[in-house]
């Protein structure tokens, strides 16, 4: 009788049961995503938001390469006490150039969203080391490897194409210069970085550990030292972005 | 497949099978229990209510509010709001109040003292440790042993505007004034060495001719250390008599690495993060901690 003997169809033809489970899936996904495309609350609009810089960049890599979003979150939930211990809560915005982004789903250690400028360079390489030697109770594996390590930048352009692809506002300009750029901006000195902060706002300049060059742990330290740091809250109007 | 018209009664248990049957043995169809079905369908039916109530469907225009109005985003900043109100009596007060105000009013002084606290905790404690006790190249704020001065205002100052971060207003904004590496300020490995023996004798009396040393320290470290050694907090030169723990270590090979390669100890500007209540509390709970002066 009736449906359930059309039922019959699906369970014995696979074809027309991968046809079934697509359409089925594809009403659940238009339902679901598609409108996220035309919501204004989706991304909201905030000043400040920048690309980052090649420095900043490749230690974003070294930052995925050494999986540290698998114990560290970059996302401020809408939650009093996260509020209240970490700042603001994080907007898709303030992610909307990371590709992939690190939001993470797992916290062994503190959210990363807002941890630039909270401490001094020396604390992050200090805790990069040996994280004991800052903070005793802690069960982060040490990263003492990455200050000795030379920062391989030879792809950084290649890597800020590809982002310029995906739609992260790269100009020619700014990919042209990476390599200075990223040289520059671990250069400490008074001034230095005036060029480089027309292209990138904001941009902190880091002392560099390396002898010899860039090492890993300076492009994380950078990367560290930026996140969180690119929009003033003061200026933000939630409702403004709502509809 | 089921055959749905012709049931087929299990013999033994007189229960409906599913018609499946696999060499010779039959699956019964035995019925969900009753309350687990009504449970199943009160869901249901709370899922209607609930898009109704809340937000739940996303539209091109926006997505659906509910009858509530509710948003997390709301929800949170509501929460806070209504903490602030619940801490607003003492809050406003610390506002308002001098710190020494602050620290002669007892009960002000204990609710500042637990939310410096807990402040502390936070921001403070990755480097100063959980209780202010310091590290190598993090200060000791227990002891008597201030490099930027340890009165209430001076407390304040450095949290707001910190050591070397660049805030026009901080301690060396520009990172200049430190103790400089003197391996490139003309001093030989062996002029170092011999100050350090100096220095080191401050604390450790020996009986040893530290004469020369002496003279090395009279020619290069009075202008910030004085004359007496007991350093400067205008130019947060430290105390090179005080027994307490020395921020990089007071043993000689420590030393003679200071005075060789210099030291420029950072700390960030609080006053762009934090709030005046908050850096007030955190002056009076630091101040608290043993070494205020």
């Amino acid at each position: 009788m009736s449906l359930w003997s059309k039922h019959a169809i699906f369970e014995k033809h696979s074809l027309v049961l991968t046809v079934g489970i697509l359409i089925v899936v594809a009403i659940g996904g238009l339902v679901e995503i598609g409108p996220l495309f035309y919501l204004k609350s989706t991304i909201e609009t905030v000043d400040g938001v920048r690309p980052y810089t090649p420095l900043e960049l490749a230690g974003r890599n070294i930052y995925i390469r050494e999986g540290c979003y698998l114990c560290h979150s970059q996302m401020i939930r809408s939650l009093r006490d996260e509020v209240e211990r970490y700042g603001h809560y994080s907007l898709a915005a303030e992610s909307k150039y990371d590709h992939p982004f690190q939001w993470g789903s797992k916290r062994t250690g503190p959210d990363l969203a807002r941890i630039g400028g909270k401490y001094s360079d020396d604390w992050q390489r200090g805790h990069l080391n040996n994280p004991r030697s800052v903070v005793p109770g802690s069960v982060m594996p040490r990263y003492g490897f990455l200050e000795s390590a030379p920062l391989d930048y030879a792809h950084i352009q290649e890597d800020m194409k590809v982002l310029q692809i995906e739609g992260v506002p790269y100009t020619d300009e700014m990919i042209a210069k990476a390599k200075d750029d990223l040289k520059v901006q671990l250069n400490a000195e008074d001034g230095a970085t005036a060029d480089l902060a027309k292209r990138y706002p904001k941009v902190a300049a880091h002392a560099s550990n390396g002898a010899a060059g860039p090492t890993e742990q300076d492009a994380l330290v950078a990367y560290l030292q930026m996140l969180g740091t690119t929009v003033d809250f003061s200026q933000f109007n939630d409702k403004a972005n709502w509809r | 497949m089921v055959d749905h018209t012709h049931q087929d009664i299990d013999a033994a248990t007189g229960t409906a099978t599913t018609g499946h049957e696999w060499d010779g043995i039959k699956e019964l169809n035995t019925p969900l229990p009753r309350w687990w079905l009504w449970v199943f369908y009160a869901c249901i039916v709370w899922a209607f209510g609930y898009w109704v109530v809340y937000p739940a469907i996303p539209l091109p225009g926006g997505h659906t509010k509910g009858l509530l109005n509710w948003a997390s985003r709301d929800a949170v900043m509501q929460e806070v709001e209504s903490l602030k109100a619940t801490r607003a009596p003492f809050v406003g007060k610390i506002e308002q109040a001098s710190l020494q105000d602050i620290s002669a009013d007892p009960k002000l002084a204990e609710f500042a003292r637990a939310y410096g606290k807990s402040a502390f905790g936070n921001n403070c404690a990755p480097c100063h440790g959980s209780g202010g006790q310091g590290a190598v190249g993090y200060p000791n704020l227990a002891g008597d042993r201030w490099l930027w001065g340890g009165s209430l205002d001076q407390i304040a100052a450095t949290i707001t505007h910190g050591v070397r971060s660049g805030d026009a207003e901080g301690h060396d904004p520009a990172g200049a004034a430190g103790m400089p590496a003197w391996s490139q300020m003309g001093l030989n490995a062996q002029q170092i060495d011999q100050v350090a023996d100096y220095v080191v004798s401050l604390i450790a009396p020996t009986k040893a001719d530290v004469s020369a040393g002496q003279k090395i320290f009279a020619e290069n470290c009075v202008a910030c250390h004085g004359e007496d050694a007991k350093g400067n907090t205008d130019l947060g030169a430290p105390n090179l008599t005080s027994k307490s723990k020395w921020l990089y270590g007071s043993d000689k090979a420590t030393v003679v690495q200071t005075i060789a390669n210099g030291r420029a100890g950072h700390m960030p500007a609080w006053g762009a993060k934090l709030d005046t209540a908050t850096i007030k509390s955190l002056t009076i709970y630091v101040h608290s901690l043993g070494g205020g002066q």
